[in-house]
């Protein structure tokens, strides 16, 4: 569709008129993608120097022994140089199938995947809910739009400390709660309750990208389709069925996917949440973080293989994705 | 929800002419789902505000623990604590900080998604599909794997407890999506716009910089407030990269600030709706855009 524009490059209209040689055709095509290659090549050199590069060394980390006693380091003047070893893959033995690697991975393991199926549900059926019902010509829709985006467009930092306080002990949740004569759950502390807190938290600030993201979706339906379907006879439930959701579907693959993802590896709710406490309700990426970072001396080689280890799961799980969603692509026409 | 209530009755003729007077025009409903979904959009509403007001109102209680007794707090509203983290503490220079590593990370890297992701929706040349499919599989990077030999790396350069340095991990990170989110606002540009400008004889950069870019203000409007938000109080990099305390951004200098008080929450409330103020703003300029410009990325993928 763009073969006009990148056709055209500065050549003389003489040239254009006759059929190009095999020569010219490789440097037009060089022409092309030498434009291409100027636009993309900033983003290519960051990714690769900051993204790929430590991606490389942090999977090297994860064969040695590294942690923060035998790192190359500085102090003062004296330069220690590295003095850590390859051990192969013994980390992640360990933490597979070591001593206590159910307590270390496999329940936190677990926990991190009932959280992302639970989050990305209740982000997308709510979400959903609240974009079908700002699709409707209401009274007052712009503002309930703005309200109701303000979870995300205040800086997580802030509103999850606003929810510590609100859920504290004797903080305001609890204190509606012990007015209706209801149990108090101690949010913070009690290790079930921490995992329905996290969860709530999250819901709550993640409904309004998913609920944004498909009102554009909605809207980009046209009314035809539903004008024929009312004449048709067909009820709201079957318009919702069989145009709706079908006409969100591209949408809806991509920030389903995007959810899991930003969910799996959701940082600041858990982190800011319960600080340096709740051992039970650490997902993967902050028990990392605290292996790492949390703890002296730093276990790198352990915290970057569990990264590892989190990094192919979501890859597995976005390969089957695309598989699913292109097999459902041709079944679905 | 409203399933009965619009169901045509078989037995009306066809002609659209010969339809009962009261039949509702497609859009309006009756009533009484009316009704409901004002009702289900306030609750959201008081849900999604609730702990937004909630924060503003502790923050004017001067006693550590008020938030444990609101009903005290009416009897003695005060600006104190504003009072005291804008004269007694840093907070402008952990602003400062804060601003300066957003405000030029977002300029960067919105600048830097805005080229690839031109390139990626306009052309096609060998590499592109390993493109898009790294820029995806970029964000899914934990930290925990990158933060690490990055940290090794930048010491190495020495950037540790630099600017430069935070802003070049932080562009790592949005720019991927950001990208992502362009290319998918660029498709819904029609090429014939570029044509145009070709034709006029400008190069594709002039018609990506003149013509294309004014034309996807709305999705670099949310790129620019996604990245910006994003990094505006983002925490673990920046407790991790930023070592003197001349240098805290905000985040990093409000948690400071506890352990130094002995957690003294209604500082912590009335620093955490100043911090809230500039993204608000932020936000408020580009809300207008925020479902054109999020949808585009989203529904071309």
């Amino acid at each position: 569709m763009s073969v006009a524009v990148q056709g055209a490059t500065g050549k003389g209209s003489r040239e254009r008129d006759q059929r190009p040689g095999p020569l010219e055709r490789l440097k037009r095509s060089y022409a092309k993608h030498w434009y291409a290659y100027a636009m993309t090549a900033p983003v290519v050199v960051v990714l690769g120097a900051l993204v790929f590069y430590p991606l490389v060394e942090g999977i090297w980390l994860t064969l040695t022994d590294a942690n923060s006693l035998n790192v190359a380091r500085k102090i003062g003047v004296n330069e220690i140089p590295a003095s850590y070893q390859y051990i192969g893959f013994h980390n992640y033995a360990d933490i597979l199938w070591g001593p206590g690697s159910y307590d270390r991975f496999w329940s936190h393991f677990v926990w991190t995947i009932a959280w992302t199926v639970i989050c990305v549900s209740l982000h997308y059926t709510l979400g959903l809910g609240l974009a079908v019902l700002l699709n409707k010509k209401l009274r007052g829709r712009a503002a309930y739009r703005m309200l109701l985006i303000l979870p995300w467009a205040v800086p997580t930092f802030v509103t999850v400390f606003s929810w510590r306080l609100m859920l504290s002990d004797g903080g305001v949740v609890n204190t509606v709660l012990s007015a209706l004569h209801l149990p108090e759950p101690g949010w913070l502390t009690d290790p079930w309750a921490q995992k329905a807190a996290a969860i709530l938290v999250n819901t709550w600030a993640g409904v309004p990208f998913m609920m944004i993201s498909l009102l554009g979706g909605l809207q980009s339906i046209p009314a035809e389709l539903y004008e024929a379907a009312e004449m048709d006879g067909a009820t709201r439930w079957q318009q919702f069925r069989h145009i709706t959701l079908p006409g969100l579907r591209t949408v809806s693959s991509t920030v389903v996917l995007l959810g899991v993802i930003w969910t799996f590896n959701q940082f600041n709710v858990i982190f800011l949440l319960f600080g340096k406490g709740a051992p039970d309700a650490q997902l993967l990426v902050t028990w990392a973080y605290r292996l790492g970072f949390g703890q002296i001396p730093r276990d790198y080689a352990g915290s970057a293989a569990y990264g590892v280890i989190l990094l192919s799961i979501l890859i597995v799980f976005t390969a089957f994705y695309r598989r699913w969603l292109a097999r459902n692509e041709q079944a679905n026409g | 929800m409203s399933t009965t209530t619009e169901r045509p009755a078989p037995a009306v003729t066809p002609a659209p002419a010969a339809r009962p007077a009261k039949h509702r025009p497609r859009g309006e409903s009756s009533p009484l789902s009316k009704a409901l979904s004002h009702g289900v959009l306030i609750l959201a509403s008081l849900i999604a505000l609730f702990p937004i007001g909630w924060i503003l109102f502790v923050s004017l209680g001067p006693d550590k623990n008020d938030y444990l007794h609101p009903g005290d707090i009416f009897g003695k509203l005060t600006l104190s604590n504003y009072q005291h983290v804008l004269g007694d503490t840093d907070f402008f220079t952990w602003f400062g900080n804060s601003l300066l590593v957003a405000g030029v990370t977002t300029v960067f890297g919105v600048l830097l998604a805005a080229t690839a992701g031109y390139a990626v929706s306009r052309m096609r040349f060998p590499g592109h599909k390993p493109l898009m499919w790294s820029l995806l599989v970029t964000q899914m990077f934990p930290i925990a794997v990158l933060i690490v030999p990055m940290y090794t790396m930048l010491s190495a350069l020495d950037l540790l407890d630099s600017y430069a340095g935070l802003i070049l991990v932080y562009s790592t990170t949005t720019v991927p999506y950001c990208a992502w989110l362009m290319k998918g606002y660029f498709d819904t540009i029609p090429v014939e716009i570029d044509e145009a400008g070709r034709v006029d004889g400008l190069s594709p950069f002039g018609t990506f910089w003149r013509l294309v870019l004014p034309l996807a203000r709305p999705g670099l409007a949310v790129a620019a407030f996604y990245s910006f938000l994003t990094y505006w109080a983002e925490v673990p990099f920046a407790s991790t990269f930023m070592l003197s305390s001349d240098k805290y951004t905000l985040a990093v200098g409000l948690q400071s600030f506890v352990s130094e008080h002995d957690a003294q929450w209604n500082l912590m409330a009335a620093t955490a709706v100043l911090i809230a103020i500039p993204s608000a703003a932020f936000f408020y300029l580009v809300q207008r855009h925020l479902v054109t410009g999020l949808t585009a990325g989203a529904s071309k993928s």
